[in-house]
């Protein structure tokens, strides 16, 4: 009995605790959306990019990871995320609920192209058009180099990309392309080359397995966005934040894991191309 | 082939056993490999069938959404590390669609996406016949035709949607190494068994011949008419071997005592013929003789002689004399009749020989049991007792002994006459009770042969044993009543 009486009194004393604590959570965290636009299954560098804008922010951060780009920008739309690394093709597609934050700056430009791949054991494809009939693999139908690129290149060769393909198939990153490339799986795939050429870094043995057939034209770097309900203030801390890491050594460090060279202000202009491209096919 | 069988025992037990044994760990051996086969092959079965539903679980969401990256994941999963490792992971897995089309493979170069089963091959037409055979089954099918692989199709359904299936398949090779594992582990302890059985069971054949082969020996020995009793070799225990042994025995008894007897009777008919002879001669000699005595007497008794004729006459007598001495020496007389003999003749004896056996320095033993006179002539035994000892005091070496015992029981007389001394060599052994054989130069020979007969007539036995330096004479005679 006495017993009893000393659970019932420590389970008071811990509710009076909790409840305590529930007040001294002031701010809410911010929520920043992650898609494979990146090699986002570097979760080491990740934490430590989480942990160093924590610190910077004096805020709680949180990294929300999605697969596919869509799931990504609902969660945006319904206020779940308040920036996202995103494609650049959802971006210019959902322009007018999003607001440009940054754009990474790769090889000195804030650009980024499409590569068409092919295994390695294939030696004598040398364009997208010895690939009719073939499987493809995509990798997003939001992703610009590696679902918009391709197609837009089979439009401008004259060819249907509907009808072009015996099959094609989302891999929903450009990893799982390379991956499906690699392994025979798809006879051709297309994948940004900042994945690309970053992968080729850690793992190597995958992009070797893989042969680069062309490369795209540029297009403008994959941005972070902030949905369009986001505050000045977070917004303007959030793009300080970014753009500062190329003068950090921290941030040095971690872009370097990230293979960038930083980021700047997204300007909405270079992602005119994309807007082109996209009406073209639609038009069609 | 009949050459084996023609072997002796002394290696045709052990090669017989050591067949046997080699046999039998060859076969315990074999069937533990097989069963470590089966076992193998279930456990693989088992854990494939399960592996399937679970893959078949997985996949259905996946191909409904037409999911293909997601369903080469979920098949490529299970195929992490080398297949040698683990005999249980499938070679290659296969997600077939409705038109058993590949949906995706998880070896997408070997076999291609959207590439048609039948056409890809002997093993993969006949199990697509399979699958159609049976569109209604849940459970996994099991295709074993193949001689290296192994098929296992499960369907990939949910409440009767049927979306494809699913097909594991396991290389037989990948049993090899897991197999020949236990192969030899068998075969090792298969050896050590033999390493350890061989030796025993050399050694037991061995054991089991050597009494057969000396057995066998001693009865071809026995054929050849070379009786040795008892046989050098025995068998101590008492089953078949050691009855035979024992039969053995006791026929070999039976043939030496046969023998012994032949050769008894032939002596003793030979001397019986002797003594036929020698009387038949002596009695032809006798009655010519006395008449030429009774004729020399007469001529003497008449007179009127000169000196020269009487001197004659006398050498005439003197060697007529002779021949009936001998004559009567050699025709033995035993149907005299005299008075009974009783210890005091014994007495007698060792008295007149005394001299003699002084002379010699032998000491004489006697040892004289009889009591009561018995009913045997007196002067015929006096004679016996006087030639054995006499002998006896002879053979000695000088400060010899000889000995003499003498007893009555169960209505026989029994006489023995030992002395230490030279052994009676076997050719005088053969020929002994016969007349004019002696054992030394100063001897006539008649004394055995009297001896003998004497013994013979008074329907008695008399027998000599001589070895190791002991020359021994035993007597035996039947008594009547005394009288």
């Amino acid at each position: 009995m006495k017993r009893l009486v000393l659970y019932l009194v420590l389970l008071m004393v811990a509710g009076l605790a909790w409840s305590a604590s529930e007040p001294l959570e002031t701010e809410r965290p911010l929520r920043i959306g992650l898609t494979p636009t990146f090699p986002n299954d570097q979760y080491r560098p990740l934490e430590a990019w989480r942990l160093y804008m924590e610190r910077k922010l004096h805020r709680r951060v949180e990294f929300v990871q999605r697969n596919k780009y869509i799931d990504t920008i609902d969660l945006l739309s319904l206020k779940k995320l308040d920036f996202a690394w995103i494609c650049d093709y959802p971006y210019v597609y959902f322009k007018k609920q999003l607001r440009l934050l940054a754009t990474p700056v790769y090889n000195g430009r804030p650009y980024y192209r499409s590569y068409l791949i092919v295994p390695a054991t294939d030696t004598t494809t040398t364009s997208l058009a010895q690939l009719k009939d073939k499987v493809f693999a995509f990798t997003d139908p939001y992703s610009n180099t590696g679902y918009l690129a391709p197609r837009f290149a089979l439009h401008q060769a004259g060819e249907e990309p509907k009808h072009f393909f015996r099959k094609t198939f989302f891999a929903w990153s450009h990893r799982r392309v390379l991956e499906a490339v690699a392994s025979g799986l798809a006879h051709g795939g297309a994948v940004s080359n900042h994945v690309w050429e970053t992968l080729s870094i850690g793992k190597s043995e995958l992009t070797s397995a893989t042969r680069i057939v062309s490369t795209s034209d540029e297009y403008g770097f994959a941005p972070i966005v902030a949905r369009d309900t986001v505050s000045d203030t977070d917004f303007e801390v959030m793009r300080q934040l970014l753009l500062g890491m190329a003068t950090d050594p921290e941030g040095k460090l971690l872009l370097k894991e990230l293979n960038l060279d930083g980021f700047v202000a997204g300007d909405p202009q270079i992602y005119l191309r994309v807007e082109q491209v996209m009406r073209q096919l639609d038009g069609k | 082939m009949k050459f084996l069988f023609n072997l002796s025992f002394r290696y045709k037990i052990p090669l017989w056993g050591g067949l046997l044994i080699v046999v039998t760990s060859l076969a315990v051996s074999l069937a533990l490999i097989a069963q470590a086969y089966d076992d193998l092959q279930v456990d693989v079965l088992n854990s494939s069938a399960n592996l399937s539903r679970i893959l078949a679980k997985t996949l259905f969401p996946a191909m409904l959404q037409e999911e293909v990256w997601r369903s080469f994941e979920i098949i490529r999963a299970p195929l992490h590390g080398k297949a040698t490792d683990n005999p249980i992971q499938p070679e290659m897995i296969l997600v077939l669609d409705q038109e058993q089309n590949v949906y995706v493979s998880s070896n997408p170069v070997l076999v291609p996406m959207l590439a048609k089963l039948p056409q890809l091959g002997e093993d993969f037409s006949r199990l697509s016949q399979l699958i159609a055979s049976r569109p209604e089954t849940d459970a996994p099918i099991t295709d074993y035709s193949s001689t290296q692989r192994i098929y296992i199709a499960t369907p990939i359904a949910e409440e009767g949607m049927r979306l494809g299936t699913l097909v594991l398949i396991h290389s037989n090779d990948v049993f090899l190494p897991r197999f020949r594992n236990v192969a030899w582990r068998s075969a090792f302890s298969g050896l050590l068994i033999l390493a350890v059985l061989l030796p025993l069971n050399w050694y037991w054949g061995l054991r089991m011949a050597a009494p057969l082969i000396e057995l066998a020996k001693g009865v071809r020995d026995v054929s050849h008419g070379e009786i040795e009793y008892p046989h050098a070799v025995t068998y101590p225990y008492r089953d078949e071997l050691g009855q035979l042994f024992e039969t053995y025995g006791l026929m070999l008894k039976a043939l030496q005592e046969k023998r012994l007897l032949e050769q008894e009777m032939v002596r003793s008919e030979r001397l019986a013929a002797i003594g036929r002879l020698s009387a038949g001669i002596a009695h032809e000699i006798n009655n010519p003789l006395g008449g030429m005595l009774v004729a020399l007497d007469n001529f003497k008794r008449r007179g009127g002689h000169d000196e020269r004729s009487l001197k004659t006459m006398a050498m005439i007598e003197r060697g007529l004399t002779q021949i009936r001495d001998t004559v009567s020496a050699i025709l033995v007389e035993a149907r005299v009749k005299g008075r009974n003999l009783a210890a005091q003749d014994l007495e007698d004896v060792q008295m007149l020989l005394t001299g003699e056996a002084h002379k010699r320095s032998v000491m004489m033993e006697i040892d004289n049991a009889l009591v009561a006179p018995v009913s045997l002539p007196a002067t015929l035994m006096r004679q016996v007792l006087m030639n054995l000892l006499l002998n006896a005091i002879h053979a000695s070496e000088p400060a010899g002994k000889v000995r003499c015992a003498m007893r009555f029981a169960d209505n026989q007389l029994m006489i023995e006459v030992e002395n230490a001394g030279r052994t009676i060599p076997v050719e005088v052994m053969t020929h002994l009770f016969e007349p004019f054989v002696s054992g030394d130069e100063t001897g006539h020979g008649l004394g055995l042969w009297v001896t003998y007969q004497i013994v013979s007539q008074l329907g008695g036995q008399i027998t000599a044993k001589s070895g190791d330096g002991l020359t021994r004479f035993e007597v035996f005679l039947p008594v009547g009543v005394a009288t």
